[in-house]
């Protein structure tokens, strides 16, 4: 396994309740692994743990049977990477600039990137098909294709596990078809082990193979997509009666939501 | 991962390579700062020649061209190229730290403490100095220290980043506080110290030698030797404090670095030559209009932009309206009020 989250117990204040509550999730290598649950269940705060962004009150997370806790952060950065639902620089820099700080963890605190970083920026941007938006200012750009350049950011750190948060979260269809099989390539082709945080159930039948349902800040229920999803996982998740089937054309379980449960 | 093997067709990024850029802009923005160093001591209601004032062969006791030159005039210019070059630094490195492009060198309350201090050295008459800092000076620096202090206590707690959200509104409250107590200061002041206390805080870079810019120099010094770390970090940072994580930044100990090294740039730049206004985000947006918005650009570039940006509003306030001087805040107001303006509208 690659990274191993044991007994983790977390809360933004102390004494104001926990926001994860003993939670044990492990991450295989290579695995595309999918979050989910209701809002504020913890998902995002979870990928932070595992990002090392947040520190577990107790329990222990591990990369590579390595603890966060002894691992510097630029060495982590260079292991592990993460996408955030948006992002919003305070300056207006070009994609390429935005994608070249993906090196800063294999610089040294002087160092500027060189010839070999921007080799490793341009396939990133390659990777992610937005190459031909290199000298854009980010801001400029459309949701879809910013996220796709944060994920080429993330590329360019040369992760072996990639986190992300809600990545089709603000995106249209076609974005989110796209950005979904942009991760389903780079698992598939690079190797890259993902952990995909999503609300989008359909989106997580598509392309995760793992899943681990959160509710409540603890961990429902963990395992195959096929063996996890199904319509009492669902409804104990969301207060939701749904249907699941498996759908012939797009060859994944399909989510077909029926209404609340009271 | 392995990533290089796939390289797709060349990417046109509209860049040169970081290093070139770098250097050039090193060379380009050193000139333009030593030119307005060397040229501006030229300038005033004498006119005297460079290459006399350089002339070796006249003694200095009977060279009044020199004299002007490195007595009257360049201590004055060296004290705005420090000053100019503190407070543009001091303003991009806390513009990224607190990701808002329309934050100044005095928006976290240390110029409003700095001045208090001064306000208050000046009404008490105050007589201690320690080695070349004087009464004022010496006042200035403490205010600007405890305005930090308190600022930087609100909004630090152990173990997590700076909310800068703290920062920026202690720091505005702070301001207005001080200010308060400013003018009550200034009320019980009699005339004439009220005036100086007013001519204080219209900023003025006649400091009368070289001595008191030696005295504050040691902090400038320092305050780049911290923001000569930063740019990388900073570049992040304004990205956003989780991001910047997970790319390999130590957030805190970053926005430590950021927040004392412009503390110090400020309270030093305050505490020679009083608040002057504008600097720290006109220059900051002018190289950025010129040379892109990557901090490891635009921190040095700012620096000697600044430098030359202030030591030609001083010449403009030594000789627009000759025999009579322009307080050099004014004239830099008068630029970076408009300014200002404009950047929020083309913003909005």
């Amino acid at each position: 396994m690659v990274l191993q989250v044991r007994q983790v117990s977390f809360s933004y204040e102390a004494g104001n309740g926990f926001s994860l509550r003993d939670v044990s999730l492990t991450v295989e290598r290579g695995a595309l692994t999918g979050l989910l649950g209701p809002n504020g269940c913890g998902k995002t705060t979870l990928l932070k743990l595992m990002a090392g962004v947040l520190w577990p009150e107790q329990g222990t997370i591990a990369f590579a049977g390595r603890r966060l806790t002894d691992i510097a952060r630029r060495e982590l950065a260079r292991h592990v990477a993460v996408v955030p639902q948006e992002t919003h620089p305070a300056f207006d820099y070009r994609v390429i600039e935005m994608v070249l700080m993906g090196r800063h963890p294999h610089l040294g605190a002087f160092a500027l990137e060189g010839p070999d970083d921007l080799a490793i920026a341009h396939d990133a941007l390659a990777a992610t098909g937005t190459a031909h938006l290199a000298a854009r200012a980010y801001m400029s750009l459309s949701g879809g294709e910013k996220q796709r350049v944060v994920i080429a950011s993330a590329l360019a750190q040369q992760p072996e596990v990639l986190l992300l948060d809600e990545p089709t979260a603000s995106l249209d269809l076609a974005y989110q078809l796209e950005v979904a099989a942009l991760l389903s390539r780079l698992n598939r082709e690079r190797g890259v082990t993902i952990v995909l945080a999503t609300h989008d159930l359909n989106l997580a039948a598509s392309i995760c193979g793992t899943l681990v349902l959160v509710r409540e800040g603890r961990v429902l229920a963990q395992g195959a997509t096929e063996a996890v999803l199904n319509g009492d996982t669902i409804r104990e998740l969301y207060d939701v009666d749904a249907e699941v089937r498996f759908h012939d054309r797009s060859g994944h379980l399909t989510v077909v939501p029926i209404g609340r449960v009271r | 991962m392995t990533t290089t093997s796939s390289v797709a067709a060349p990417v046109d990024s509209g860049l040169r390579p970081i290093r070139v850029r770098l250097a050039l802009i090193l060379l380009g923005y050193g000139a333009v700062a030593l030119a307005a160093c060397l040229l501006a001591p030229l300038v005033g209601t004498t006119s005297i020649s460079l290459a006399r004032a350089f002339d070796r062969s006249i003694p200095f006791a009977d060279n009044l061209d020199a004299q002007i030159f490195f007595l009257a005039r360049l201590p004055r210019v060296l004290a705005g190229a420090v000053v100019g070059a503190a407070l543009a630094a001091a303003g991009v490195v806390l513009q990224a730290l607190l990701r808002n492009p329309l934050a100044t060198p005095f928006t976290l309350g240390v110029s409003a403490g700095a001045a208090l201090g001064a306000m208050l050295a000046i009404s008490a008459g105050a007589a201690v100095g320690i080695g070349a800092l004087s009464p004022v000076p010496l006042a200035s620096l403490t205010g600007a220290f405890v305005a930090a202090a308190i600022v930087y206590t609100l909004a630090t707690k152990p173990g997590r980043p700076m909310s800068t959200a703290v920062l920026l509104l202690a720091g505005v409250t702070l301001n207005s506080f001080f200010s308060a107590l400013i003018l009550f200061v200034q009320y019980m002041s009699d005339f004439a110290e009220a005036y100086r206390t007013v001519r204080w805080l219209m900023g003025d870079l006649d400091v009368g030698g070289v001595a008191p810019i030696a005295a504050v120099l040691p902090l400038v010094v320092l305050a780049f030797a911290l923001f000569a770390v930063l740019p990388s970090s900073l570049n992040l940072l304004s990205v956003g404090a989780d991001t910047a994580a997970t790319r390999g930044v130590d957030v805190a100990r970053t926005q430590r670095i950021a927040f004392f090294g412009a503390t110090l740039a400020t309270s030093a730049a305050v505490a020679l030559a009083g608040p002057i206004g504008f600097v720290g985000i006109v220059v900051p947006h002018l190289v950025r209009l010129m040379t892109g918005v990557d901090h490891r650009i635009t921190l040095p570039a700012s620096a000697l932009f600044g430098a030359a940006f202030l030591v030609g509003c001083d010449l403009v306030a030594r000789t627009v309206l000759a025999p009579v001087e322009v307080p050099v805040g004014v004239v830099t107001a008068m630029i970076g009020g408009p300014f200002f303006l404009w950047l929020l509208v083309r913003k909005a």
